[in-house]
């Protein structure tokens, strides 16, 4: 009784009051977006709403271009999804499978890489997709995004070829299979919970990215994050409008996060717990 | 065997292709548009100034003023995001009932749009129809509702608060994967020595956490010290430069003021800065080790 006593006060009610922190904002959010107008327009905002009402993603949907900006995002985040793994995996199986001059400098260039700051690149590459024409096109949101998830997604897949026996590799080759089949025929499907983690974190990084989208972009092709800052900067902010869209950005992000937690925890910890 | 040498470069080509053209020689570009006059309104004349915009930056006030910002930024922001984490990392390792749902839903703050994160504490934070103005007042924390995001010292407050409600699951998860990680043995051998819960925690747990700590340290730094997207989308830097850190002003002075040069050299000032940290940091790690 005394130890069950200790561990609801120790434990469990200290979990709660994180818990708490944690997600009141994202619930409150998710209420926000549910409450009518009239409950809305004047403090105190009670905690619990009267009346539910789904009369903001409604107006959201049929009266401003969100359903357009969430088409845009979904477009981007898959081509990112498909061009950061086109890049990475045949990278991460170099890695893994060859031993060369200059293997280990180019693994930490490729985390160097994360160092720089995206204001450092962004000017850049604001003037040189400008001069190519890309710019607020889908390519060059596509691109940015792949090349600057590159060296995580890089990283993680690495690990995933690590764990598949190279004896396959060489029994295939006996049999005739091209470095290029192996890595289609034998490395893809072995690998594929890896890959569809870090095509998960891909997908997310790029879903959420805001930087890029608005400078590479956000006229023709606007992201919904762009979207979203832009309903604010409108003269009379509406807070419903705006809590229904960052719901509906939101709960993609999270359902795929809770879903690839485990395996994206699991390599981003990965070679500090074993070191 | 010639061809074997060659094999995995030509798996490395397109990754290293996509970096070199959009990393790489945007660095280099950054760094030589840092020695040029290039305004946006001149594409024409962008002769070369030497250290001109370094100069320029550095005799700015508000490039003192965003440096001091950014450092009060990382250092206040990171190391709570860490307490908290850790805290959070040490509950959720006990056993309780609900411990698995506890540690799943613990991440959701770490998965949404910074611009998200950003909506959702400006609404919060809302002078008149902000629930924490509402919540302060109704627990008698609160006199009057404070206008959070309109005065210089809340306002920074403010952003750092958001900025630790998106961060510390990342240490929570971090860390606890370290602690799963340190054999269950050792904490037994030190039972049996005698070793008091306090003693544990110095001379097992800490020490057994000790690399993940270091880095999850220095990536989550990197990262605070480059992100300003909440800041953009909560306060834009505002009331006048109370919460402009180095990345939002190098940002800023290229964006509104238009004039890249200086940007360029204010971003390059940033890298230098944390590139000198980073370095420290290894050249310190292999000391250790030596």
């Amino acid at each position: 009784m005394k130890k069950r006593v200790f561990r609801l006060l120790g434990t469990e009610l200290p979990a709660i009051l994180v818990l708490i922190f944690a997600l009141f904002p994202f619930l409150w959010m998710v209420l926000s977006s549910l409450r009518p107008n009239a409950e809305m327009d004047s403090a105190p905002i009670a905690l619990l709403p009267n009346v539910l009402t789904l009369a903001h993603y409604i107006e959201l949907l049929r009266r401003t271009s969100f359903l357009q900006n969430l088409r845009d995002s979904l477009i981007v985040a898959t081509g990112a999804v498909t061009l950061g793994l086109l890049l990475a995996l045949p990278a991460a199986y170099a890695f893994s499978r060859f031993r060369f001059r200059g293997r280990q400098a180019l693994r930490i260039q490729f985390l160097v890489i994360n160092m720089f700051p995206v204001v450092m690149l962004i000017l850049p590459l604001f003037v040189l997709f400008r001069q190519l024409h890309l710019l607020d096109t889908y390519f060059a949101l596509i691109a940015g995004h792949a090349t600057f998830t590159l060296p995580f997604a890089v990283w993680l897949l690495t690990s995933y070829v690590d764990g598949i026996p190279p004896d396959l590799d060489q029994a295939a080759m006996i049999d005739g299979a091209t470095r290029l089949q192996i890595l289609r025929l034998i490395i893809l499907p072995l690998a594929m919970p890896g890959v569809i983690a870090v095509a998960i974190y891909l997908f997310i990084a790029s879903w959420n990215e805001y930087l890029f989208a608005l400078m590479l972009a956000g006229r023709n092709v606007r992201t919904v994050t762009v979207a979203l800052q832009m309903f604010i900067g409108e003269n009379q902010i509406q807070w419903g409008l705006l809590m229904a869209g960052g719901t509906l950005v939101a709960l993609p992000a999270v359902i795929l996060f809770l879903f690839a937690q485990r395996r994206l925890v699991g390599g981003l910890t990965g070679g500090a717990v074993k070191g | 065997m010639r061809r074997e040498a060659l094999a995995p470069w030509l798996f490395l080509a397109p990754a290293l292709a996509a970096t070199g053209l959009l990393v790489l020689l945007p660095v280099l570009q950054s760094v030589w548009m840092s020695f040029h006059h290039v305004v946006l309104f001149e594409p024409q004349h962008q002769p070369f100034v030497g250290l001109a915009n370094y100069v320029a930056s550095l005799q700015d006030p508000v490039f003192w003023s965003s440096l001091w910002n950014s450092i009060l930024w990382v250092v206040s922001a990171v190391s709570l995001q860490f307490l908290l984490g850790l805290g959070t990392a040490l509950l959720l390792n006990r056993s309780f009932a609900w411990r698995g749902i506890a540690r799943a839903l613990i991440v959701v703050p770490w998965a949404l749009p910074s611009v998200i994160i950003g909506l959702i504490w400006t609404w919060m934070l809302d002078f008149n129809l902000g629930v924490l103005n509402d919540l302060g007042m109704r627990f008698g924390l609160l006199a009057h509702p404070v206008p959070w995001l309109a005065q210089p010292n809340t306002a920074f407050a403010a952003v750092v608060l958001a900025l630790i409600w998106q961060g510390f699951p990342f240490f929570a998860v971090t860390l606890l994967a370290g602690l799963q990680a340190i054999p269950a043995e050792l904490y037994e051998a030190a039972s049996i020595d005698g070793a008091s819960p306090l003693h544990k925690f110095i001379h097992v747990t800490l020490p057994g956490l000790a690399s993940v700590i270091s880095t999850s340290l220095l990536l989550r730094m990197i990262w605070v010290a480059n992100s300003l997207d909440l800041i953009l989308v909560m306060t834009n830097g505002g009331p006048g430069t109370a919460t402009q850190t180095l990345p939002l002003h190098a940002f800023l002075t290229a964006w509104s003021g238009g004039d890249y040069g200086q940007g360029s050299a204010l971003a390059v000032i940033l890298t230098l800065l944390l590139l000198g940290v980073v370095v420290l940091r290894v050249w310190r790690a292999r000391e250790e080790f030596a």
